[in-house]
């Protein structure tokens, strides 16, 4: 009888530790409710803060705290690359952090599913008008806008003076930026005149430079294979290869671009404003421009926003933290500094500073680019949508498909995501 | 061809004392109460593995099994479907795609490591100098971590400036655009997996080769055999009960290939290697298609029960235990 007691105490013993285990598991689910003395953590996740800005946001956070010091801000900050995936995880997981980045593209689907709670009392007056719409869902405010940036052309002033050729203007075309990446590129050298991703972001935006349209005006059918879309896809292909490296040099790979403009074997760019810190300590002069136009000028714009989890037990301390990153003078100040992403702010004199940063010289550019900006299309199924253009371009940027197959393959792809 | 001494492994004699003699029937009371005590612990004993088993491999089975047959995005509430996910998938063509990628990595991997991890087998099977740290050379890449792995080789393999290529290029020969390239994707993949296991195969092979009599091989001597014949009609025969586990499990671990992919090619380019669990990842986490993905793995499921029922069958056929 005696080991059969034994025998019992073991397997209580082993259910209970199967039963801790399980506990473990709801446990990290579980989230902080506000405590009876009024304290509350708000866990943040985002992107925007990876590689080199991560500080920076510390120092918002700091700020945040010492004006609210019963709120406490957990900073979660994960590589762009993986960003969706986690946060689509931890929403689906239950473990969503209380308040979190999106951008634009993604900001739709998040509000349509559920996954956003209302924002009560937004004082518009702090924002620019269009980005605080920007995270409006079928007139519910769902997000705040948190920061702006776009894209411009970096180019390299030594290699431009070395080869004796006329550095850019902002009043460039796609023909001036051509003939000086074949001039600049010197092959031998492992000198490439031009580099622009073949992907979906570079695409809507060339297309919207031949002066095309990626989706009708109902946005029910993709209309990129057109006269114009097949100029846009030429200019992207034509590079490669070219005045460009390919994909069997290593294009496409992670940090291949910042690498090869950093060690001065890059004449032009076409990157983010969010580089410039990255390119503080460069041995050679380099400036930035406009980017090129074809029948007229358009620079894509990235906008991020900022959400509360519909599940948080903590709205309110959320929308709270989310309202300071987002407008308070203590993050337009961090931002313009260290020439991150741009600020929201209604009061554009306030990005005044911004302008008296070292590097670039040609910092209007920046604001030039803004005149013509066009935000990139956006459906339900936006990453199949993204993937599928990108997978054609490099198609034909490989030459395994003619411009022509690729965009009309494109296409197809896109009005069967959106049928669905 | 000498074989190794079989006192190196010191494979112990069976012993079969340990179970008790049936008991007699006067105490067969006793003897209840005893087999139930018996059954009592062989249960706590099982619980640490069956716990997990039932926790983390069971449950989620049936309940992706249950969202196979919804709509799901993760996030929104689920929408029963009943079987149009399964037939949404079987009618779609990349579903054939993902499952011929898969089967052309087995059909190139399988091969490569077998014969590969046999040939290591039997030459460390001889008595060599360092013969020690060899084994455990080869066996490094099997307990490295696959990421690692799957990097080095992206090195290595790199079209531009990869030693490959660069030691290719030096003797003259072709230099493939490896995993740039839709046509040596794949292969690349292959490549770099049969080169971490081949290290697992040579210990399974190496086990089954010192447990295989030393007797044979001097009969066979005597009766005048060649080295080949030796090889064809000893070794080889007397070493399928391990052909035929590492063939099951390589197999089935072929048909899972995932995190090489993943690392060196991400399933491109061009889709090129897309395999089936690649695409079951990206369903899930890029698309948020969690019901198809559930689908897509019960499929995969099915297969890969078909492929093993067969060769457990066929097995009878071909394996020998001595």
């Amino acid at each position: 009888m005696r080991s059969m007691t034994n025998g019992l105490r073991a397997i209580a013993l082993a259910g209970a530790a199967a039963l801790a285990l399980g506990a473990c598991t709801q446990g990290s689910a579980t989230r902080q409710a506000d405590s009876p003395d009024g304290e509350a953590t708000v866990r943040y996740m985002n992107f925007s803060a990876n590689d080199g800005h991560e500080n920076d946001l510390k120092a918002i956070v700091d700020a945040f705290e010492k004006s609210n010091p019963n709120i406490n801000v957990q900073v979660e900050t994960v590589p762009f690359d993986d960003y969706f995936t986690k946060l689509q995880t931890a929403v689906a997981g239950g473990t969503a952090p209380d308040s979190f980045e999106l951008n634009y593209e993604n900001f739709v689907i998040y509000a349509d599913n559920g996954s956003l709670a209302e924002l009560t009392d937004v004082d518009s007056s702090a924002y620019k008008a269009s980005l605080l719409d920007a995270f409006n869902h079928e007139g519910t405010q769902y997000g705040l806008p948190e920061s702006f940036s776009n894209v411009v052309l970096f180019y390299n002033k030594t290699l431009f003076e070395e080869a004796g050729v006329e550095p850019p203007t902002d009043d460039w075309t796609w023909e001036d930026e051509q003939a000086a990446a074949k001039k600049l590129t010197d092959k031998d050298k492992g000198v490439w005149g031009d580099y622009q991703p073949f992907t979906f972001h570079e695409f809507y935006k060339t297309l919207a430079q031949a002066g095309g349209e990626f989706l009708n005006d109902d946005r029910t059918e993709a209309v990129f294979d057109s006269p114009e879309g097949v100029e846009a896809a030429r200019f992207l292909v034509d590079k490669v290869g070219n005045t460009m490296p390919t994909e069997a040099d290593g294009a496409g790979t992670p940090d291949f671009d910042t690498d090869l403009f950093k060690s001065g074997k890059l004449a032009m760019w076409h990157n983010g404003i969010w580089m410039f810190s990255q390119l503080e300590e460069v041995d050679f002069e380099w400036d930035v421009v406009v980017e090129p136009g074809g029948a007229r000028k358009a620079s894509a714009m990235f906008t991020n926003g900022l959400a509360v989890s519909a599940a948080s037990e903590n709205q309110d301390a959320a929308q709270k933290w989310i309202s300071f990153l987002a407008s308070s003078d203590k993050t337009a100040e961090v931002r313009l500094d260290t020439s991150w992403e741009l600020p929201p702010v209604a009061d554009e004199t306030k990005l005044a500073s911004y302008l008296d940063q070292p590097k670039p010289d040609n910092r209007e550019a920046v604001f030039t680019s803004l005149d013509a900006a066009v935000l990139p299309p956006v459906i339900e199924r936006q990453q199949e949508m993204q993937d599928v253009v990108t997978q054609e371009l490099s198609d034909a940027a490989a030459g395994r498909k003619t411009v022509k197959q690729a965009l009309a393959d494109a296409q197809a792809a896109v009005n069967e995501l959106l049928e669905k | 061809m000498t074989q190794a001494s079989v006192t190196e492994t010191a494979v112990e004699p069976r012993s079969e004392a340990t179970e008790t003699p049936p008991p007699p029937p006067l105490r067969r009371k006793a003897s209840k109460r005893r087999r139930r005590r018996q059954a009592l612990w062989a249960l706590v004993f099982l619980l640490p593995s069956a716990v997990p088993l039932v926790l983390f491999t069971i449950t989620p089975m049936v309940s992706s099994a249950w969202v196979s047959l919804h709509e799901w995005n993760l996030i929104s509430p689920m929408e029963w479907v009943g079987l149009d996910n399964y037939r949404n998938l079987l009618t779609d063509p990349q579903t054939g795609t993902v499952f011929l990628h898969t089967l052309m990595y087995v059909a190139g991997y399988l091969p490569l490591v077998y014969v590969g991890g046999l040939g290591l087998a039997l030459l460390l099977n001889q008595k060599l100098k360092g013969r020690a740290f060899l084994r455990a050379t080869y066996f490094l890449p099997v307990v490295t971590s696959w990421v690692v792995v799957a990097l080095v080789w992206q090195w290595l393999l790199n079209p531009a400036n990869g030693i490959v290529n660069e030691v290719l290029g030096t003797l003259g020969l072709p230099q493939p655009g490896w995993w740039t390239d839709p046509d040596w994707a794949l292969p690349s993949v292959i490549l770099a997996s049969a080169w971490k296991d081949l290290g697992f195969v040579m210990v399974i092979l190496l086990a089954g080769l010192q447990a295989i009599p030393s007797d044979y091989y001097e009969a066979a001597r005597v009766d005048g055999a060649s080295a080949w014949q030796r090889f064809y009609r000893i070794t080889l025969p007397l070493l399928s009960p391990s052909t035929f586990f590492v063939v099951v499990i390589s197999l089935i671990n072929g048909f899972q290939v995932f995190d090489q992919v993943y690392v060196m090619t991400g399933g491109g380019p061009s889709g090129a290697s897309q395999v089936v669990v690649g695409q079951i990842y990206d369903l899930t986490f890029r698309y948020g298609r969690a019901a198809e993905a559930s689908a897509l793995s019960w499929i995969l499921f099915v297969v890969l029960l078909v492929v093993t029922v067969i060769q457990i069958r066929v097995q009878r056929k071909w394996v020998h235990y001595a």
